[in-house]
C-alpha cells in the first residue's frame, strides 16, 4: 500500500535536490558587489521600510486585477484539461477511451469560446493602455 | 434531458443570450477605439440599442419556435422565460435611451457604460433561463457585478462612488447568504436542479438552505428588512442607472424568486409561506409610509419601488399560474412607468448637481405641460389609479385577484395592500399637485428641450400605459400564455399539505390549480 506513495516521495526528493542545486550553484558561480540598495528586500519598487500606511500608486491594483483574470483562466484550464477526453467524446468513455467515430468538438469549442472572450478582454485592456505602466 | 454536449442544442437554447453577448463583445472593442469625449459614449449607447433590438428579435423567434425542454433540464425554454426577457429588453432599451440624454447633458460617462448594461442584461437573461441554482447564481453574479460598477458610473460624483461601494459590500454579503443556501440545499438533496429540489422531502438542512436563500432573494428584491441599501443606491447612482436598476434588476430578481419558489422549494411551502407573508406585509407598509417623508424624488421612488416589491411578493405568495401571469403583467406595467418617470426626471434635473426634489417640480405644468402629463401618468400608474394611471391599475387588480383566488386566500394581505396603496396616494399625489397647482418659481431653471430618444421613451411609455389601461387583454393574454406553457406552478407539492399562514389554515394543493 505504501508503494502508492512512492511517487510523492520521489517528487519530494527531486524538489529538495533541485532547490539545493539551484541555490548552491548561485552561491558558487555569482560574484557579489553589494550596495545598500541591492541589499534591501525586494518590494516591487516601493520603499521596503517605513510606515505601512503610505500612499502608493493605484496602478499596483490594476496589475493585480489583470493578473487575477489571467490566473483564473489558467485555473479553469486545468480541470478542463483533466476532463478533456470525456468532453470531446459524444458518448461516455469506454475503458478511458472514446469509441471510434464518437469524437466531438464540444470540449475544444468550449475552451475556444472561453479563450476568445478573454482575448477580447485582453485586446480591450491593451488598447485602453492598462498594460503600460506610464 | 436535452444533451448539451450537442452543440446544436446548446446554441438553440441560448440563441438570444449568445446574440446579446456577441454584440456586447463587439461593442466593447468598438468602444475601445474611441477617445473619452462624449460622442463615442453616445455612439456606444445607440449601438447598444441596436443590439437590444436584435436580441428581442431572437427572443421572439425562440418563443415562436417553442422549446424542447423538460422540467428536468437545467435550462428552460418556456414562455415565462421569454416574457421576462422581453420585459427586461424593454427596460434596458428605455434605460439606454435615458442614458443617451444624460450623456448629452453631463458628458460624464465612458463608452463602456452601455457595455456594462448589456452584460448585466445577459446575466438577467441567464437568470430567467435557468432551472438550476448554479446557473441562477452565475447569472445573478454577472448581473450584480456589472450593476455594482454601473452604480458608480459617474466618476466625478462622490455620491455615485458611495452608492457603488455600499451596493457592492451589501450585495456581496447577500450573495454569500444565497450561495451558502445553495450549498446547504445541495448538501440536503445532492443536486442543484430545481426539479430535484422540488421532488425532495425537506430535511432540517434543506430548511436552513431555504431560509438563507430567502435572505439572499429578499435583499435582491429590496424587501424590508433587507431594503436599507435601496434609497442610498437609487439616490446616489446616475438617473439612467437608477431606472435600469429599478426596472430590470427588480424584474429579474422577481423572475428568479418566482421560479425558484414555484419549481424548487415548493416542498417547504409550509415553512416559508408565513415568512414571506410577513415580508410582504412589512415591505408594503414600511415602503409606503417612509416614502411619505421623502422630499427627494429619487429617494421617494426608491421607497416606492420597495413598496412595489411588497405588492409583487403578494402575487408570488399566491402561488398559482394566475399569480405568475399577474407578476409578468405587473412587471411590464412597472417597467413602463419606471422608464417613463426617470426619462422625465432626467430632463427636469437639467443643470442641477443634486437630485430633484418635489419643490423642483413646482409648476412644471405651466412651463412644460408635456413633461408634467407624462410624469403624472407614470406616478398614477405606480399608484394604481384607473384610466389615468393606465396599466398600473390592472397590474394591481390582477395581483389582488390572484391573491384572493389562491388556495390559501390572502385576504388580510390584500387588505394591507389596499390600505398601503391608499397611503401611497400621499406622496404620488403630492408630487402631481406640485406640478399642476403651484406656480412656477422664477428662480427655477427652465427644463431643456426634450432630446429625441428621451421623447420617444416618454411617448412610448405613456401611450403603452394608457392603452393597456383601457385594453389590458392583449398583454394579460400574453402573460397568461407565457405562464400556461410553463410547467411551473404545478410542481408536485407532495399531495395536500396544511398551510399555517397567518390568514387561514387551509389545504394547499398547488398541483390542482386550474
Amino acid at each position: 500500500m505504501l508503494r502508492e506513495y512512492l511517487p510523492v516521495l520521489l517528487l519530494l526528493g527531486f524538489a529538495a535536490v533541485n532547490a539545493v542545486v539551484i541555490l548552491g550553484l548561485g552561491e558558487l558561480v555569482t560574484r557579489t558587489h553589494p550596495t545598500e540598495i541591492k541589499q534591501q528586500p525586494y518590494e516591487s519598487g516601493m520603499a521596503p521600510l517605513g510606515d505601512a500606511r503610505d500612499r502608493f500608486s493605484v496602478k499596483f491594483y490594476l496589475v493585480a486585477m489583470l493578473f487575477i483574470v489571467f490566473d483564473i483562466e489558467t485555473v479553469f484550464m486545468i480541470p478542463w484539461g483533466v476532463h478533456y477526453q470525456q468532453l470531446s467524446c459524444a458518448v461516455p468513455l469506454v475503458d478511458g477511451a472514446c469509441p471510434a467515430g464518437q469524437l466531438s468538438f464540444f470540449g475544444l469549442g468550449e475552451m475556444l469560446v472561453f479563450a476568445l472572450i478573454l482575448l477580447v478582454g485582453y485586446i480591450f485592456v491593451w488598447k485602453k493602455g492598462g498594460l503600460s505602466w506610464d | 434531458m436535452t444533451d448539451f454536449a450537442e452543440p446544436g442544442a446548446l446554441l438553440g437554447a441560448l440563441l438570444p443570450e449568445i446574440t446579446l453577448l456577441l454584440g456586447t463583445l463587439i461593442l466593447l472593442l468598438v468602444g475601445a477605439w474611441g477617445g473619452e469625449s462624449s460622442s463615442p459614449t453616445r455612439r456606444s449607447a445607440r449601438f447598444a440599442l441596436g443590439i437590444v433590438g436584435v436580441t428581442a428579435v431572437a427572443v421572439v423567434f425562440a418563443w415562436l419556435r417553442g422549446d424542447g425542454f423538460t422540467t428536468d433540464d437545467r435550462l428552460t425554454g418556456d414562455g415565462f422565460r421569454w416574457a421576462i426577457d422581453l420585459v427586461l429588453l424593454l427596460g434596458t432599451a428605455g434605460a439606454l435611451a435615458i442614458f443617451d440624454t444624460e450623456q448629452l447633458r453631463t458628458r460624464a460617462y465612458q463608452a463602456e457604460i452601455p457595455v456594462l448594461m448589456l452584460l448585466a442584461l445577459s446575466g438577467m437573461m441567464i437568470i430567467s433561463a435557468s432551472r438550476d441554482l448554479m446557473f441562477t447564481y452565475i447569472g445573478l453574479e454577472l448581473m450584480s457585478i456589472a450593476v455594482y460598477v454601473l452604480a458608480g458610473a459617474n466618476r466625478s460624483s462622490a455620491r455615485s462612488a458611495e452608492a457603488s461601494i455600499k451596493y457592492f459590500l451589501l450585495g456581496a454579503f447577500a450573495s454569500g447568504f444565497l450561495l451558502y443556501g445553495i450549498a446547504l440545499l445541495y448538501g440536503a438533496v445532492g443536486d442543484t436542479r430545481l426539479s430535484a429540489l422540488g421532488a425532495a422531502t425537506p430535511s432540517a438542512m434543506y430548511l436552513v438552505g431555504v431560509a438563507l436563500l430567502l435572505v439572499g432573494f429578499a435583499f435582491k428584491v429590496g424587501a424590508v428588512p433587507f431594503h436599507l441599501w435601496t434609497p442610498d443606491v437609487y439616490d446616489g447612482a446616475p438617473s439612467p442607472i437608477t431606472a435600469f436598476m429599478a426596472a430590470c434588476v427588480k424584474a429579474s430578481a422577481f423572475a428568479m424568486l418566482l421560479r425558484v419558489m414555484a419549481e424548487g422549494i415548493g416542498p417547504a411551502i409550509v415553512h416559508w409561506h408565513p415568512v414571506v407573508w410577513w415580508l410582504a406585509a412589512i415591505t408594503m407598509v414600511v415602503g409606503n409610509v417612509v416614502a411619505l417623508a421623502q422630499p427627494n424624488v429619487k429617494r421617494m421612488l426608491a421607497y416606492s419601488s420597495i413598496a412595489h416589491s411588497g405588492y409583487l411578493l403578494v402575487a408570488v405568495l399566491a402561488y398559482s399560474q394566475e399569480a405568475a401571469a399577474a407578476v409578468v403583467f405587473y412587471l411590464l406595467a412597472y417597467t413602463l412607468a419606471t422608464i417613463g418617470a426617470f426619462a422625465v426626471l432626467g430632463i427636469v434635473s437639467e443643470g442641477r448637481e443634486t437630485t430633484v426634489t418635489i419643490d423642483d417640480l413646482s409648476g412644471l405644468w405651466h412651463v412644460r405641460p408635456g413633461l408634467a402629463v407624462a410624469l403624472s401618468v407614470c406616478l398614477l400608474a405606480f399608484f394604481g389609479f384607473p384610466i389615468a394611471g393606465g396599466a398600473g391599475f390592472f397590474a394591481k387588480w390582477y395581483v389582488i385577484q390572484a391573491a384572493l383566488a389562491s388556495h390559501t386566500p390572502l385576504t388580510v394581505l390584500v387588505v394591507v395592500l389596499v390600505l398601503a396603496s391608499v397611503v401611497s396616494a400621499g406622496y404620488y399625489l403630492t408630487a402631481i399637485s406640485a406640478m399642476f397647482n403651484r406656480p412656477r418659481p422664477s428662480q427655477l431653471p427652465m427644463p431643456v428641450q426634450t432630446p429625441l430618444l428621451s421623447g420617444i421613451v416618454m411617448v412610448v411609455a405613456v401611450v403603452a400605459l394608457l392603452v393597456l389601461g383601457v385594453f389590458p387583454t392583449p398583454a394579460s393574454r400574453l402573460a397568461a400564455a407565457a405562464t400556461l406553457r410553463a410547467a411551473p406552478l404545478a410542481t408536485p407539492v407532495a399531495g395536500t399539505m396544511t398551510v399555517s399562514a397567518p390568514t387561514v389554515a387551509a389545504t394547499e394543493d398547488a398541483g390542482s390549480t386550474p
